[in-house]
């Protein structure tokens, strides 16, 4: 298995899409190595992962295959960046959600041509793949939908427009009641800007149809979170930040029928006592910024220092699915209702005051047994920065260890962050 | 016998102990392969049981049998050592600076250490050195001397090394910049162990700690005593090798 894999390349795709294929077919080799050394030297994982494995594999080609086929068969493609922008509603009206965060040291040369340096390097990651021509997943896109969430994002779609059409749909930064009806009026602008693309008009039957959809995959996620936090643990923390990052490109009906394959699996393992790590393991759990792929630096360095991760308090992580969208209404306006009350409880960052996610990092580490909170913030992203601060008073007053960290994608830091790692380790441990 | 090795970015120490007693402590430069000068130094103490520190613990255990522990761990142990009452250490090494909290019986309750940056480490103040040609013992005692001092604005080390050169070419004297240089940091690493923890019986270690002028500055900026051990280099290992007793 291990020698077999690799991660597939198709030239001739990439050239139909408009990429560089001279620089990008360097890249699968890369990952094809990355994800040997990362995931596939782990032992005792769960066979069903071989699902999110071939993923990996097709990452660049099959996955990519299928979203241009479903394209040229009349599905728009609409990129995103954050996870507040509805996508049930893309599903909705006919359209492929497709998320295009960019976690990669790569491209961020490329953005760096433009962008200012000193900013987050998801933005500049993201921003380098259009750039570059070297992200697939940019390249097949019809149209992205980013949002403010942060100031870097904002200023960085009137410069992305100039390379792909980019809308923009404002998110309110406190929760107050006009602050809802300031987003309901930016979900249904986003509704009819989708509805233009896809030619079609999402009526109740299609919202529904959508939300039902979406929830199911966040569900499957819920459940396959709350099997993880099984202590001794049976699947490692980077298999499950993986299945997490996938969430944001695969097909959502079939990906919610392979997380409850992996599910079923991992109740067998329990029953039978089959585990990754021994119950003796230090269980870590990971707060804060995104990791988008093929970011695996963190959760790399914590499970090779010994400790496991247990959950991921993230917008790739339990941020993104850990609320549903209320499946009892009878009109489209309650739908939208409820879908905008949905996405009001994200408990991003962005928002003044957001104690909610204070709790919420509580509930969590409460929830899956964690000895330890490690929070992980990407370089410039000021909010989660400074969140950091009330989380570490909060985990203090608790007696909870607690470390943050602020680091980017270059590995340049590694060396570091092992040292800090291990001596929270140390800490935990005694 | 028990023997510490501390690997770091610039020097590689070690400390012997025997019931307690120190009876060797050697500091020599890291060189471009840091485990051969380990393994050599080691050469001298065979039966002994061996921790590893520092940032060369990992490619030491790979080539010697020995446990490692952590820089962190392990100057909290060395400085509670020699003083039973600190509850909190600040280390300066070449490559990183750190501040560890410590309970009153010892145990680490938390630890802060710089992020991708070299500002406030011991090669910080070697570059600033460097730029204005002294070696480090002239470094600190220039600034020790100067009669005053201008702001360095930029804690970034590649970009305080253009502001020295601007400084230099404005016609300040060397040694008030050098002063500029150990204020900005003397002030820095306050504001690091300020936000860590209570600076009462602090222990500062760390090659940086033999820099007497910055030693000074902090006390200054901090407003209490420092106490720093009669050879802070050697703290690291001192740790590594009171757990070498205890594993």
């Amino acid at each position: 298995m291990n020698d077999a894999f690799q991660v597939h390349s198709d030239p001739e795709l990439w050239e139909e899409l408009g990429m560089d294929v001279a620089r990008f077919s360097g890249m699968p080799p890369m990952l094809t190595n990355a994800y040997k050394n990362i995931f596939l030297s782990q032992h005792n994982r769960p066979e069903r992962m071989s699902y999110f494995d071939d993923m990996v594999a097709n990452i660049h080609t099959g996955r990519i295959r299928e979203i241009y086929d479903a394209k040229k068969g009349g599905k728009p493609v609409i990129g995103t960046f954050c996870v507040y922008v509805p996508e049930e509603l893309v599903v909705a009206a006919g359209g492929i959600c497709i998320g295009l965060c960019g976690g990669a040291q790569g491209s961020i040369a490329d953005a760096e041509k433009i962008l200012p340096r000193n900013i987050c390097p998801m933005v500049k990651s993201a921003f380098g793949f259009k750039v570059g021509k070297i992200c697939p997943y940019f390249q097949v896109v019809d149209l992205v939908y980013g949002e403010t969430t942060c100031d870097a994002k904002k200023k960085t779609w009137e410069l992305l427009d100039r390379y792909v059409p980019t809308h923009v749909m404002e998110i309110p930064q406190m929760k107050r009641e006009r602050d809802k009806w300031l987003w309901l009026d930016e979900v249904k602008d986003f509704k009819a800007a989708v509805e233009r693309i896809t030619d079609t008009v999402a009526d109740f039957d299609a919202v529904a149809a959508g939300i039902k959809t979406i929830n199911a995959k966040r569900f499957a996620l819920q459940r396959l979170n709350a099997l993880r936090h099984h202590n001794p643990s049976p699947i490692s923390g980077r298999d499950m930040l993986l299945i997490e990052q996938i969430a944001f490109y695969d097909e959502p009906v079939r990906f919610a029928q392979k997380v409850h394959a992996l599910c079923d699996e991992l109740e067998q393992r329990i029953g039978n006592g089959v585990s990754v790590a021994p119950a003796s393991t230090p269980r870590v759990m990971v707060s804060g910024t995104p990791m988008a792929l093929p970011n695996w630096k963190l959760h790399f360095i914590i499970e090779s220092a010994g400790a496991i991760v247990v959950n991921e308090e993230s917008c790739i992580g339990t941020r993104y699915y850990k609320d549903l969208i209320d499946e009892g209404s009878t009109d489209l306006e309650q739908q939208l209702e409820r879908l905008t009350e949905r996405y009001m409880k994200i408990d991003c960052s962005c928002f003044t005051p957001n104690d909610d996610r204070i709790a919420q990092v509580l509930k969590e580490y409460e929830a899956s047994g964690a000895e330890g909170i490690i929070d992980y913030c990407l370089q410039f992203c000021h909010t989660y920065n400074i969140e950091a601060v009330k989380l570490r008073e909060a985990c203090e007053a608790r007696g909870i260890p607690f470390m943050s960290i602020e680091t980017d994608y270059a590995p340049d830091d590694v060396g570091q962050l092992q040292t800090r790692v291990e001596a929270f380790l140390e800490q935990i441990r005694g | 016998m028990q023997v510490g090795i501390d690997l770091g970015s610039r020097t590689i120490k070690t400390v012997a102990l025997k019931g307690g007693e120190m009876l060797q402590r050697r500091v020599v430069e890291s060189g471009f392969e840091p485990h051969r000068q380990a393994l050599q130094l080691l050469n001298d103490h065979p039966q002994a049981r061996v921790v590893a520190t520092g940032y060369g613990r990992h490619l030491m255990q790979q080539h010697a049998d020995l446990d490692i522990i952590t820089e962190i761990k392990a100057h909290a142990l060395g400085a509670r050592h020699l003083f039973p009452h600190c509850r909190a250490v600040l280390d300066v090494g070449g490559q990183d600076s750190k501040v560890i909290q410590l309970s009153e019986n010892g145990r680490i309750v938390s630890f802060q250490m710089n992020d991708k940056c070299a500002a406030g480490t011991g090669r910080f103040l070697e570059m600033m050195a460097l730029s204005l040609g002294y070696d480090l013992k002239q470094f600190g005692l220039a600034a020790a001397e100067a009669q005053a001092s201008t702001a360095i604005n930029s804690m970034c080390a590649v970009f305080a090394e253009s502001e020295v050169v601007s400084l230099k070419n404005r016609g300040v004297a060397p040694n008030e910049i050098a002063r500029s240089v150990h204020l900005a940091v003397a002030s820095r690493l306050a504001a690091m162990v300020q936000k860590t923890c209570d600076c009462q019986h602090l222990v500062f270690t760390g090659g940086v700690a033999n820099n007497k002028t910055l030693v000074a500055m902090l006390e200054k900026a901090l407003g209490v005593p420092v106490l720093v051990p009669e050879d802070p280099s050697v703290v690291g290992a001192l740790g590594a090798a009171l757990h070498a007793g205890c594993s």
